[in-house]
């Protein structure tokens, strides 16, 4: 008899919960608010949860700290509420690898309340976070991913729900290489990466454009982002004898590239070359005198719009220092699009209750034309590029790496591209 | 007889031999493939190979002298110290507020010997005591416990002083000040060698020098190598077993926190999570050299240092592979494999308590 009790206990217990939830499945919303991929209620005095996914702890830590910034003030401009609903940040640590993307991304995507994310740093942390994101209806607008992979036609599908304010490294590897074939005359270059996305393509990107221009490349190394002796990869490189070497990688391994290049024998004349990833105070730190002379590739301050001298104002009243890395600007833009997309999608309940889109959201950011950010005007592309690239080169001085203030004015700017009017579509459809 | 010998030859050798012996075979001559076609493409003059040598050297006394702290530990209580690669990282990280206090007062400029001493005696001094409290808080309570347990405490042990430090000193990086006498070059004859290598290979040589014949001549050492050797009977004859114990754990934090200022100095960063990787690898160097025996020890982090260095440009650059610099962890470990299936108590074999701890 104890035997049958017990699993028809358990069934009865079921079907009396079954029982339970039944009539609230049944009672409908007079409201209706559909969305194909899913919709996110705000009741009345909730936040809207806006999430970041950045780089904020560890050797890079400044890449993120200074995008989370651009958001913050991005918040503050707004006044902390959109239509009338507070803003709600919070911050996950990405570590700049694909491992802390894809953490950072499973636990943002079980949060269901998150409407949007600001994200990720690194491209390597995109490359399975923002899949991970999407199936989740999270739509995520990254401030500083540059390579080509995450916009390319042949991305996939999962990538749907990601867009980018920053520029295609297609753009930046190629002033790289303008920059040195035509700015600093020199015809033999080297190059290493770290077996980062980014860092990989964006050489690929400027070895390409080097050939194509006449130079020759006498080696492509690779180190790991946590190698710590460089000499030895530094000694195989002097022996092609190149002028220069272009290392677009992060802040740890850019470092002790920098401080032990002049100690390897051939290579004490070289030109060294950055790229966006080191374009920080904390590389100054790392690197110290060794950074000084030293060229890099990043976006174009000077080219921002006007609205940036008063958020550089801003930045300094509220933090107390100038911007640590290149991306605060886009940070600021991925913010205020997305708070443009949620003004224009978010439909109010007649409870108060604010209903968003997921589809919706993401379909209104990819449709962003000629939106007036800091860094320019954002026009987003089919497959998420929505920046309008202007890329110039910087020189460290001795005072940027005394102070560890970034320089203000570029060095270098590649010759204006042909003017074009940045709404036209070309008619003519793939 | 000749049938008799061969059978039981064959009992001897199992299938698993022959296939290890297999995969050690065509390592060995991809390593000899790869090396000749190297040398005879005479990419490397002499300077580039013994600038290869003396990084190798450098790298590799550094991996010596943290190895010497987890193979004397396993030596005496056959149990890894995993939580010693942050006994490794408290040391210069402490160290490093006085060498910055030191650099902004002027005082590394114009006392720069004084100065460097210092800063190596309060990294000792950190490392020491970051060491004698793990043994004393995490160990000592479970030491008749079955094996597992104080691994997973050293591996506890290890996750806590990685997170504390970065909630003292934060979880970015400081980098070292300069030392402007460290600057420059000596010339060995034809030969050039950086001055801090210098100092840093003759620093290690010296301290492991000096810690070995400790071990091996006071009576401190001898009666720390009986209780290696067995622990009941050393404390029969009257041997302090705690105190042996504790001696252990304090040369390996002495050698642990000279080896952190010395890596402090050639790499200059400094952070929470530095010692996860050299702390690896002076284990492998320690495992490779036969653990629980000391010169093992630092023969096998020299070996190491010196693959690390040679070996990505001497074995697959002549296999023609590209970028082979990214492969340099995957070449360590690979000698490690190759070392353990032709010799698997290691290269100088192991000495290990006869009875447990």
């Amino acid at each position: 008899m104890k035997r049958i009790f017990i699993p028809f206990l358990v069934i009865l217990i079921i079907a009396a919960l079954a029982v339970v939830s039944a009539p609230a499945q049944t009672k409908k919303e007079a409201f209706k608010y559909e969305d194909p991929v899913g919709v996110v209620k705000i009741k009345k005095g909730d936040p809207i949860h806006i999430a970041c996914w950045m780089v904020v702890a560890g050797p890079d830590a400044s890449l993120g700290i200074d995008t989370k910034r651009g958001v913050e003030i991005a918040i503050d401009d707004k006044g902390g509420k959109i239509l009338g609903y507070p803003i709600k940040l919070s911050v996950q640590d990405t570590g700049c690898n694909a491992e802390g993307g894809q953490t950072a991304a499973t636990k943002l995507a079980a949060d269901p309340t998150i409407v949007a994310a600001v994200g990720s740093n690194c491209s390597s942390e995109a490359k399975p976070g923002a899949p991970i994101l999407w199936k989740a209806g999270i739509a995520t607008v990254s401030p500083s991913n540059t390579a080509p992979y995450l916009t390319d036609p042949k991305r996939g599908a999962e990538y749907d729900g990601y867009l980018r304010t920053a520029h295609n490294d297609k753009v930046q590897g190629a002033v790289a290489a303008e920059f040195a074939i035509k700015k600093l005359k020199i015809n033999k270059a080297a190059t290493i990466h770290d077996g980062s996305v980014y860092a990989e393509q964006l050489q690929a990107v400027f070895a390409e454009t080097f050939k194509k221009l006449g130079g020759t490349i006498t080696s492509q190394e690779a180190v790991a982002p946590t190698d710590t002796d460089m000499r030895p990869v530094l000694t195989k490189i002097s022996t092609g004898k190149p002028e220069f070497i272009y290392y677009p990688i992060f802040i740890a391994a850019g470092g002790h590239i920098t401080r032990q290049v002049k100690e390897v024998k051939g290579l004490e004349k070289v030109s060294l070359m950055g790229a966006d990833g080191i374009f920080s105070t904390d590389f100054y730190k790392a690197a110290s005198e060794t950074a000084v002379g030293m060229y890099h590739s990043s976006p174009d301050f000077s080219a921002f719009a006007a609205g940036y001298k008063d958020f550089l104002e801003k930045h300094q009243k509220k933090y107390g220092e100038k911007p640590l890395a290149p991306f605060h600007a886009h940070g600021y833009d991925a913010a205020m699009m997305i708070f443009a997309a949620i003004e224009k999608v978010g439909k109010k309940g007649p409870d108060g209750t604010l209903y968003i889109g997921r589809k919706k959201l993401r379909d209104t950011l990819y449709a962003t034309k000629n939106f007036k950010g800091l860094t320019g005007n954002l026009t987003c592309d089919k497959y998420g590029d929505c920046a309008d690239p202007r890329i110039a080169v910087y020189k460290t001085t001795e005072e940027n790496v005394k102070k560890l203030v970034m320089p203000d004015e570029p060095f270098w700017k590649p010759a204006a591209p042909e003017a074009k009017p940045p709404a036209k579509k070309t008619p003519a459809k793939k | 007889m000749e049938i008799l010998m061969l059978h039981r030859l064959k009992e001897k050798i199992t299938p698993t031999d022959v296939l290890m012996w297999l995969i050690g075979g065509v390592i060995l001559a991809l390593i000899i493939w790869g090396s000749t076609a190297t040398l005879t493409a005479g990419r490397y003059t002499s300077h580039h190979w013994f600038d290869f040598i003396i990084f190798g050297l450098a790298q590799g006394s550094i991996y010596a002298l943290i190895a010497m702290g987890y193979t004397i530990v396993y030596g005496t209580m056959r149990m890894i110290n995993f939580a010693h690669s942050e006994v490794f990282m408290s040391g210069p990280y402490t160290a490093y507020f006085a060498a910055a206090f030191f650099y902004s007062s002027g005082f590394l400029d114009r006392q720069p010997i004084i100065s460097l001493v210092v800063i190596f005696l309060v990294s000792m001094a950190v490392s020491t005591l970051i060491a004698v409290l793990l043994e004393r808080i995490a160990y000592r309570p479970l030491r008749g416990a079955p094996r597992l347990v104080p691994l997973i405490t050293a591996i506890g042990a290890s996750f806590f002083l990685q997170y504390t430090f970065r909630g003292l000193y934060g979880s970015g990086f400081q980098a070292y000040p300069v030392v402007k006498i460290l600057e420059g070059e000596w010339m060995i004859g034809a030969f050039r060698i950086l001055k801090f290598q210098g100092v840093v290979i003759v620093a290690a040589a010296l301290l492991m020098g000096a810690l070995y014949s400790f071990v091996q001549r006071s009576r401190i050492g001898k009666a720390t190598r009986a209780v290696s050797e067995d622990k009941e009977a050393s404390s029969l004859m009257g041997i302090d077993i705690d105190r042996m114990i504790v001696t252990t754990f304090v040369i390996g934090g002495m050698a642990a926190g000279a080896a952190g200022v010395l890596y402090a100095l050639m790499f200059k960063q400094v952070h929470f999570f530095m010692g996860f990787i050299p702390g690896i690898k002076a284990f492998t160097a320690a495992v490779l050299g036969g653990i629980g025996n000391i010169p093992g020890a630092m023969l096998g982090g020299i070996f190491l240092g010196l693959v690390e260095s040679i070996g990505p440009s001497l074995f697959l650059d002549g296999l023609g592979i590209v970028a082979p610099y990214q492969l340099k962890d995957a070449i360590a470990f690979i000698m490690l494999v190759l070392i353990l299936i032709f010799r698997p108590t290691g290269i100088m074999g192991e000495r290990l308590a006869v009875k447990k701890a």
